[in-house]
C-alpha cells in the first residue's frame, strides 16, 4: 500500500520548512527511521528520518522548495506487513495508516518558548490543519486505503482551503471557530460574508443565510436576474464610497491632531438649574424676543468668561517658530454637523460680544453652515471650540482637538436628575462638560480651573460678578 | 520499580558522614579533581575511597547497567525520530547523558522521591516509568505521563529548577516524618544561575534536610557555556551555602552510582543535603527545535564523543569478558523491543477527549472549573450546529 509522510512541524509552531536534499530517490528502500532527507527550518538543519520501511514511490517535493508544514512530500510503498506497528501488533497497522499524515496535519503549531510568526507568507499551517481536521475528525480508524485515494483526498478538500486567491491577503473575517467550520463544511469563504453580529461579527444565520442566497442565485439565475443580484453579493451589501472632501479633510485633521498634541480630557458635571432659569427668564424678555436663545449661548458666553481668567487654554503651540502663541482674542469654533460632514466655523472676535450679539452669531452661523455656505474665512483662525453633543442626548465625551487649537468644551445634554442640592436630595437639571486640552500647552492646574469656572458660572450665573 | 534496584545499603558502615557545613574541609569536596571509576578508554581505575561503594555490584549488575543505558539510548533515538516524523511535538534529547542518569537512578530506593527535569527521561525510566509514558507529555497527550506517587518520581519539570525547590519541600517533609528516604532534584547546570536553585539550597543547608541536588553539567544551557555562566567550577557553588559537594565524570556510571551512593547515605543518616556535579555533555540538541551547530564547536562534539559513557562501559564489560554475545544479543533484542513498543503506543495513543483538560487542575471538586468545564462543552456542542440559538 501507499502511505504518504507529511511534513511535519519541526521546531516548535513553525509553519515551513526548506527542502535542502533528498537522500533517497524514487525507488529506493528505505528502512524505519533512515535519513530520507535534510531540511532547514527557521532555527535548525534537520534530518528526517523515515517514518516507514518501504520503497520510495514519489518525492512530490523538490530539493531546495520550501514546504508548508501538512504537505505530503514523499510517498511510499509499503509493504502490509512491513509497516512497522504491525509489527508489534496486529490491529494497530489500521490506525497507522492515517497517522502520520494525519497528526502532522491536524497539530496545532505550538507556541511555547518561541513563536513563529504565523501566517506570514502563504497559506499558514493552522488552514491545513483545520479543514483536514474536518473529515478526519468523523473517521478516525479506517480500512487501508487503496493506493491513489490519499491523494485524491487532498484534491478534493484543497480548494476549500483557498477559494480565491486575494481572499488570503485580507484581514481573515471576524467570526467564531463553529462558525468558521459551519462555512468550511458548506464551502463558503467568509471574505464574502457580511456579518451581522456586534463589532461586524459573522454569525452562524448570516453563513446560513449566505449559503441560502447563493444556492438560490445559482438555482434560478435567469428567471429572477433582479432577485438573484440583490442576494448575497458584495456589491449590495456594502457601500463603498471614495475618501473625499470634508470626510477627508476630517479624518487627516483629526489624525494630525490625535497624533500631534498630547490631549488630556477632564469631566465635570454640574447643577444648570439656575442657568436653565436665568434662560426661561431671558428668553421672556423683551431684549430678546425673537432671538434664539439655547443652551449652547449661555454655555459659549461662559466658556469666553472662563477663559478670561484663564487665557492659557487659548493658545496655540507653533512648532515651526518654536514659541507658543497666546492670542488677546477669542475666535470661538462651534462644531457643525452639516450634510457634507462636520466643520467648525468659528465666529471672530467673540469675546467682544454681548451676549445679544452672541446669539445672534452663533443663529447665523449655525444656519449658514448647515446650508454649505461657510465662508473658507469662518473654517479658519479659530482659537477654542465648543462641540455640542448634548444635542444628541449625548452626556460627555473626549473630543479631539480642532488642530491648531489648545481646547475644546463638549457640552452634554441637559437632563433632570436626583442631585444634592442644599443638603438634600433633589431633581435638579444636571449637564456634563468634557475638556481636552493640549497638554504641551495646558497642565492640569489651569485646565482645572478654566473647566471650575465654567462649572461655576454655569452652576450660578451670578459668579460671573466675582470673576469679571 | 526495578528489581536490581542498587541501593547503598552495602556500603552504609564504610563511610561517616563528613560534618556538614565545613564542606571546604569535606573529604568529598573534590575540588578540580573528577571522580573516575572508569577511564574513557574503559579502563577500571582504582580509588578506594570510592571504590567501596561499588565493591558490591556484580558482574550481572554492571551489564544491566549497560542495558539500561543502551535501552534508554535507543529510547531517546526512537523518540527523537518520532518527532521529526511528526508524531511528537517536541523531544529533548539526552544523548550523551545516560551514565549521569542510570547511574544515579539505580542508585535510589523504590521510597525515595525524585524531582526530575524535562531531559531525565533515563531516570524516569529507572524509576520504572514505561516508554510510553516517557512521550506521553511531549506528544501533548497528557499534562503528565505517569502518576507521580506510583513511581515516586513528580512530572517532568519544564520550567528551570523550580523542582530543586519541590524537592527540599518534600524532603522537609521527610525530616518532619522522622523517615530515612531522600528526595532528589536533578537539573542541569544553567538551573544553578537560577534563584530556585539557589533558595532551595539555602533553605536544604539551614534545615539540614534528607535532600540530593544532581546536576548533570553538560556545558550547555541552550547555547549559553557553563565557562560563562560560573567562573568556578558548579560543584564549588554548593560550598557557599555550606553543602557538601562531589564532582564526578558524569560519564562513568560506576563513579555516578558511588558518589550517588555517599549523597544517599549522608541524607539517610540526618547529614543533610549534598550536591553533586555529574560533568557530562549534551551530544544533541537542546530540543528537537534546536540547532546546536549555529553556536558549538564541532571539535568539542568530537572531544566529547571520546568520552562516550555506553562505549566506555561496553570496553570495560568486554576486558572482564562479560559482553558475550549473548549479552549483546540479548541487550539489542531488549533495545529494539522497547523501541518498537513506544513506536506503536505513540502512533496509536488514542487522542485525549477535549474535556480531559480539566481532570487533573484540582483534586477535589471546584465550582470555577466545572463552570468552565460547562462552558467549555457547551462550546464544544455548538459545532454540532445543532443549537442555532445564541450560539453566534
Amino acid at each position: 500500500m501507499i502511505k504518504e509522510f507529511r511534513l511535519p512541524d519541526l521546531g516548535e509552531g513553525l509553519t515551513e520548512s526548506e527542502i535542502l536534499s533528498w537522500k533517497v530517490a524514487v525507488g529506493d528502500t528505505v528502512a524505519l527511521n533512515q535519513v530520507i532527507a535534510e531540511v532547514e527550518t527557521a532555527k535548525a538543519v534537520v534530518e528526517l528520518p523515515s517514518p516507514f520501511a518501504g520503497t520510495v514511490a514519489a518525492l512530490h517535493e523538490q530539493a531546495g522548495s520550501v514546504v508548508e508544514v501538512g504537505k505530503p512530500i514523499v510517498s511510499f510503498e509499503v509493504d502490509d506487513a512491513g509497516a512497522p506497528p504491525s509489527a508489534v501488533a496486529g490491529s494497530s497497522e489500521v490506525a497507522s495508516t492515517e497517522s502520520p499524515a494525519e497528526s502532522a496535519a491536524k497539530r496545532e503549531p505550538n507556541l511555547v518558548g518561541y513563536g513563529a510568526v504565523v501566517e506570514k507568507s502563504g497559506r499558514p499551517a493552522r488552514r491545513q490543519r483545520m479543514f483536514d481536521g474536518g473529515a478526519a475528525e468523523r473517521e478516525p480508524v479506517r480500512e487501508p486505503i487503496p493506493a491513489v485515494e490519499p491523494a485524491r483526498t487532498v484534491e478534493t478538500i484543497a480548494p476549500l482551503v483557498v477559494p480565491n486567491g486575494p481572499a488570503a491577503e485580507q484581514e481573515r473575517p471576524r467570526s467564531t471557530p463553529p462558525v468558521r467550520k459551519l462555512a468550511r463544511d458548506l464551502g463558503i469563504d467568509l471574505a464574502l460574508v457580511t456579518g451581522t453580529g456586534p463589532a461586524g461579527l459573522i454569525t452562524r444565520s448570516d453563513v446560513q443565510d449566505f449559503a441560502a442566497g447563493s444556492q438560490s442565485q445559482l438555482a434560478v439565475p435567469e428567471l429572477a436576474p433582479a432577485a438573484a443580484s440583490a442576494v448575497g453579493v458584495s456589491a449590495e451589501r456594502e457601500t463603498h464610497t471614495p475618501i473625499k472632501g470634508v470626510r477627508k479633510f476630517t479624518a487627516a485633521a483629526m489624525v494630525q491632531s490625535a497624533f500631534t498634541a498630547p490631549h488630556v480630557t477632564e469631566f465635570l458635571t454640574v447643577d444648570v438649574t439656575p442657568t436653565m432659569e436665568l434662560l426661561t427668564r431671558l428668553k421672556a424678555s423683551r431684549e430678546f424676543a425673537g432671538y434664539k436663545l439655547t443652551p449652547l449661548t449661555i454655555a459659549a458666553k461662559a466658556v469666553l468668561i472662563a477663559l478670561r481668567r484663564n487665557p492659557t487654554l487659548n493658545s496655540r503651540w507653533d512648532e515651526g517658530a518654536q514659541e507658543i502663541v497666546q492670542f488677546n482674542y477669542v475666535n470661538l469654533g462651534i462644531a457643525a454637523a452639516t450634510p457634507r460632514g462636520l466643520t467648525v466655523p468659528n465666529i471672530k472676535d467673540a469675546d467682544k460680544m454681548t451676549l445679544l450679539e452672541l446669539s445672534t452669531a452663533l443663529s447665523e452661523l449655525t444656519d449658514t453652515a448647515r446650508s454649505g455656505k461657510t465662508s473658507p474665512a469662518d473654517l479658519t483662525g479659530g482659537t477654542i471650540s465648543i462641540t455640542n453633543i448634548g444635542v444628541f442626548g449625548i452626556d460627555a465625551g473626549t473630543p479631539i482637538l480642532n488642530p491648531g487649537e489648545a481646547a475644546i468644551v463638549a457640552l452634554g445634554s441637559v437632563r433632570k436628575a436626583p442631585w444634592v442640592h442644599n443638603d438634600e436630595l433633589a431633581v435638579r437639571q444636571v449637564m456634563s462638560l468634557s475638556l481636552s486640552f493640549d497638554h504641551r500647552l495646558v497642565d492640569g492646574e489651569q485646565g482645572s480651573k478654566f473647566l471650575a469656572d465654567l462649572g461655576a458660572i454655569l452652576s450660578d450665573p451670578a459668579t460671573v460678578m466675582t470673576m469679571i | 520499580m526495578r528489581s536490581t534496584v542498587l541501593t547503598d545499603e552495602p556500603g552504609q558502615d564504610a563511610y561517616k558522614a563528613s560534618n556538614p557545613g565545613i564542606s571546604a574541609a569535606s573529604p568529598r569536596r573534590t575540588g578540580g579533581d573528577l571522580v573516575q571509576l572508569i577511564s574513557p578508554e574503559g579502563e577500571r581505575i582504582s580509588h578506594p575511597e570510592f571504590d567501596l561503594w561499588v565493591s558490591d555490584v556484580t558482574d550481572e549488575q554492571l551489564c544491566s547497567l549497560y542495558e539500561d543505558m543502551m535501552v534508554i539510548r535507543r529510547i531517546d533515538a526512537e523518540a527523537t525520530a518520532l518527532q521529526r516524523q511528526g508524531e511528537l511535538a517536541l523531544w529533548p534529547p539526552l544523548l550523551g547523558q545516560e551514565a549521569s542518569q542510570i547511574g544515579s537512578g539505580r542508585a535510589l530506593r523504590d521510597d525515595d522521591f525524585v524531582f526530575p527535569s524535562y531531559r531525565d527521561n533515563g531516570v524516569a525510566y529507572c524509576r520504572g516509568v514505561e516508554p510510553t509514558d516517557l512521550v506521553r507529555a511531549w506528544r501533548g497527550n497528557a499534562s503528565s505521563g505517569w502518576d507521580p506517587y506510583r513511581h515516586n518520581i513528580a512530572t517532568q519539570q519544564i520550567i528551570i529548577g523550580s523542582q530543586s525547590l519541590h524537592a527540599t519541600g518534600y524532603a522537609m517533609g521527610i525530616q518532619h516524618d522522622g523517615a530515612d528516604s531522600v528526595a532528589v532534584a536533578y537539573f542541569g547546570d544553567g538551573a544553578t544561575s537560577e534563584g530556585d536553585v539557589n533558595e532551595a539550597m539555602v533553605f536544604a543547608a539551614s534545615f539540614q534536610v534528607p535532600v540530593v541536588f544532581i546536576c548533570q553539567n553538560n556545558h550547555w544551557a541552550i547555547s549559553e557555556p557553563v565557562r560563562i555562566q560560573s567562573h568556578i567550577q558548579i560543584a564549588d557553588r554548593a560550598s557557599g551555602f555550606g553543602i557538601p559537594s562531589m564532582r564526578v565524570d558524569g560519564n562513568d556510571v560506576l563513579a555516578v552510582l558511588a558518589v550517588t551512593r555517599i549523597a544517599l547515605d549522608r541524607a539517610r543518616k540526618g547529614g543533610g543535603p549534598t550536591f553533586i556535579e555529574a560533568v557530562t555533555y549534551r551530544m544533541g540538541p537542546h530540543t528537537t527545535a534546536d540547532d546546536p551547530t549555529r553556536y558549538r564547536d564541532a571539535n568539542e562534539l568530537e572531544d566529547w564523543a571520546a568520552k562516550d559513557p555506553v562505549t566506555r562501559l561496553k570496553a570495560l564489560l568486554r576486558t572482564k569478558g562479560l559482553l558475550t554475545e549473548e549479552v549483546e544479543a540479548k541487550t539489542q533484542a531488549k533495545a529494539d523491543e522497547v523501541a518498537r513498543s513506544l513506536r506503536a503506543g505513540v502512533i496509536n495513543m488514542p487522542d485525549p477527549a477535549p474535556l480531559d483538560l480539566f481532570k487533573h487542575v484540582y483534586s477535589t471538586p471546584n465550582s470555577w472549573i466545572e463552570r468552565q468545564k460547562d462552558h467549555y462543552s457547551r462550546y464544544l456542542e455548538s459545532f454540532s450546529g445543532s443549537t442555532p440559538e445564541g450560539a453566534l
